[in-house]
């Protein structure tokens, strides 16, 4: 039963937007409640009530699938009712505002909206202009919490800790929601990040992140406790990073030669959907290091987390 | 025609170098001189603690009539530049259509007939339809009343076209003005490439963009003997090369505006597209190189660069909000704020960079000084009042400003134009009580 859920916990922040907002102590505030949920289910109880009566809308203004699911599975879960939008391209093209079409959905009676956009900060504006608390569900290439906090979720299930930990984020930094809240969170919780790709998708101002920069796969693996492969967006990218796909697996791609280069124990996370043959090969995807199908099932009890924990804050000022 | 004696008024006027108190006699339009005696005077304004200057003078700015008229029309953009303290304004060719061909020239002159606020000059279109591909028909533009020639924020991205309008435009001894950019290393950029842009995922316009075409464009100015004008410069490495340029005798003039001077990359934190603008808002570095440009003189101009939106427009995500902010109603507070106060410039340097400069660049001879015998364009500004910048009471269409709320100092008391007062104290006047 819900009463299992320890409720009394501190939890003042009314919308989830980023992990460059969010403390040392919420993330880990995030993964304890993640780690609740993970209890419960694994004695047999994976719904709660803890959100009956309350609506969250699923606001998604760029195609997802794996998310979204995720997102409305967390909400069943959790016994909310939903509300789903999904708009592809620009609502504008219907003489309406993104603004205009949220305030819409909230005046439906909302408690909760998440939000997946392809603007970078389509979600922050939004706060500002709505009173319901707000869930980042990935923003363009600024940031996507719940990708990492469900990523930070996974090393700490295998790992035990994140502190003293090295792990190397791959590929795509430069258009990577993904690795801007994974840097964040990990280096919020005392692990060293290195950035390793090709030098055309890794802006060199991320230095001042506190992360390391690599080229070069080969010579950071050896060090890593964690590799995480990050999805090459051919969606996002304009013009040539790099020649070829060939020779960005040849260069980056995780194959089971690398894998056995890794430091003992080295864990191999991809937040998918996976390119296989680009950025890691099938038998590494499949094998024993990978924890690609932790990662979807963590997903969901990080974003119960996240959905629980601001309803706790939903009477607070915008 | 009423005769106006202004009284006791800080009279500074860069022309002359003069800057002390006195009296300033307005006579049929014209200034008929400085402490000045006139035995009918119809009107006496009290200057007392005031600055009394030329009247400003705005390189660029966005009229939106033909074309865009929920944006701004002749009418409310002309009254802006009034409650601006503008006496004149050049406005750029980017309407729909755009301002190419004679007919259109003309358009916007009687637009401005008909609003009867400040004088408009119309920038003709260097190409047709600005579409950087065929020369507009300058020599008509230039019997149409064009002042000056640009494609507007397109860069003429053809080297071929840029070196025949600055050789074309000799003859007429108009400017050329430019937007520099490469639209190739600006493509979908949204802001200042940097630690912020990194920061944000905003993808960013590196100040590249800017430094090579700046560098192309005096390139051409140099070998064409033509005559240049940057608007809108930004980066640290335009007013290098611009210095540069200027000491080897380049026909070059440049401008920038305050909120490039005022604002960094920092404020696109907010994701607010009111801070979107061309070229985007950068760094200190490139900040303390714009200020001491200015300071030597290699900046010779201050524009508002005036780019009203309605706000369905502009309250966007920030990657389909156009780019540019109103200005007209906010450049005097914000140039004290960021140039006066700190003492980055006197008041008689900013005054020169927003009146005699811009009429030299304009070739306007009879305007931008207080000299005898000039239009009667004449500014007054309290320099101390303190006041809060509230868009909804612009009289620009646009309300797209990233200063609404902040406090500010100094405003502009009254604005008159040809010899009539036409703004004070906060209100259009018209008619009889303009002095007509």
């Amino acid at each position: 039963m819900s009463a299992a859920i320890r409720t009394e916990t501190t939890w003042t922040r009314k919308h989830i937007l980023g992990l460059e907002d969010l403390s040392a102590d919420e993330i880990t505030t995030i993964l304890d409640r993640a780690a609740e949920f993970k209890r419960q289910a694994l004695a047999g109880e994976p719904k709660s009530e803890l959100l009956k009566g309350r609506v969250i809308a699923n606001l998604f203004f760029e195609p997802s699938t794996r998310t979204r699911t995720s997102f409305a599975l967390a909400a069943k879960r959790l016994s909310a009712d939903t509300v789903d939008f999904s708009a592809s391209g620009s609502s504008l093209s219907k003489g309406e505002t993104f603004i205009d079409t949220a305030r819409n959905i909230e005046a439906m009676g909302v408690d909760q909206m998440v939000i997946r956009h392809g603007t970078p900060g389509a979600p922050h504006l939004l706060s500002r202009y709505l009173s319901t608390s707000i869930l980042n569900a990935g923003d363009g290439t600024h940031e996507h919490p719940t990708q990492a906090l469900l990523d930070i979720f996974t090393i700490r299930q295998h790992k035990g800790r994140l502190k003293g930990l090295t792990v190397t984020l791959v590929g795509d930094i430069l258009h990577s929601r993904v690795a801007r809240s994974n840097i964040w969170g990990l280096t919020k919780l005392g692990a060293r990040v290195i950035v390793c790709g090709p030098s055309t998708l890794i802006p060199r101002e991320i230095k001042r992140l506190g992360v390391e920069i690599s080229y070069d796969l080969d010579a950071v693996l050896p060090e890593s406790d964690c590799v995480n492969l990050l999805r090459v967006q051919f969606e996002r990218q304009r013009s040539a990073f790099f020649p070829s796909i060939r020779e960005y697996a040849h260069l980056f791609g995780m194959n089971s030669e690398r894998a056995a280069r890794g430091k003992d124990g080295m864990l191999i996370l991809a937040p998918g959907p996976i390119n296989r043959g680009v950025e890691l090969t099938t038998e590494v995807a499949d094998g024993k290091q990978s924890v690609i199908l932790d990662q979807v099932t963590n997903g969901l009890l990080v974003r119960m987390a996240c959905l629980s924990l601001l309803d706790q804050a939903r009477d607070a000022p915008r | 025609m009423a005769t106006i004696l202004i009284r006791g008024g800080r009279l500074i006027d860069p022309r002359q170098r003069l800057d002390r108190v006195g009296d300033l006699l307005i006579r049929d339009g014209a200034v008929a001189g400085i402490d000045a005696a006139s035995r009918a005077v119809d009107r006496t304004i009290d200057a007392r603690g005031k600055i009394v200057c030329p009247g400003f003078i705005d390189l660029h700015v966005s009229l939106r009539d033909p074309g865009d008229e929920e944006d701004e029309t002749t009418n409310t953009g002309t009254a802006a530049a009034l409650a601006g303290g503008f006496t004149s304004i050049a406005c750029l060719p980017d309407t729909s259509p755009a301002i190419d061909n004679r007919a259109a020239a003309e358009f916007v002159i009687l637009q401005a007939a008909r609003a009867r606020n400040c004088h408009v000059y119309p920038l003709g279109a260097v190409t047709k339809e600005l579409k950087g591909q065929e020369l507009a028909e300058i020599g008509q533009l230039v019997d149409g009343g064009a002042v000056g020639f640009t494609d507007a924020k397109q860069s003429i991205a053809n080297s071929e076209i840029m070196r025949r309008a600055l050789e074309y435009t000799r003859m007429f001894d108009r400017a050329i003005f430019g937007h520099p950019e490469v639209a190739e290393l600006s493509h979908n950029g949204v802001m200042h490439e940097g630690f912020i842009s990194t920061l944000l995922g905003l993808r960013g316009i590196p100040s590249a963009a800017e430094t090579i075409m700046v560098g192309r464009d005096l390139a051409l100015a140099e070998i064409t003997e033509g005559r240049l004008h940057l608007m809108t410069i930004s980066a640290r490495g335009s007013v290098e090369q611009i210095r540069r340029a200027k000491r080897e005798g380049v026909g070059v003039t440049c401008s920038v505006t305050p909120h490039h001077i005022a604002l960094d990359d920092a404020s696109l934190r907010t994701f607010d597209a009111a801070f979107k603008v061309s070229p985007p808002l950068r760094t200190q570095q490139h900040i303390d190189a714009l200020i001491q440009g200015l300071q030597d003189g290699t900046i010779d101009a201050i524009s508002s660069d005036h780019q009203p939106y309605t706000m369905e427009k502009k309250r966007n995500e920030i990657d389909l909000a156009p780019f540019g902010m109103t200005g007209l109603e906010t450049l005097l507070p914000i140039c004290i704020q960021s140039l006066i106060a700190p003492g980055h410039l006197t008041w008689l340097e900013l005054i020169e960079k927003l009146s005699s400069a811009p009429a030299r660049i304009l070739g306007l001879k009879q305007t931008g000084s207080l000299e005898t015998g000039m239009v009667a364009d004449v500014t007054l500004i309290d320099p101390d009042v303190e006041w809060t910048i509230d868009p909804e009471k612009f009289f620009s269409r646009g309300r797209n400003t990233p200063f609404a709320g902040w406090m500010v100092k100094g405003r502009v008391e009254t604005t008159i134009v040809s010899g009539e007062v036409r703004f004070d104290r906060g209100k259009l006047v018209r008619g009889e009580a303009a002095g007509v």
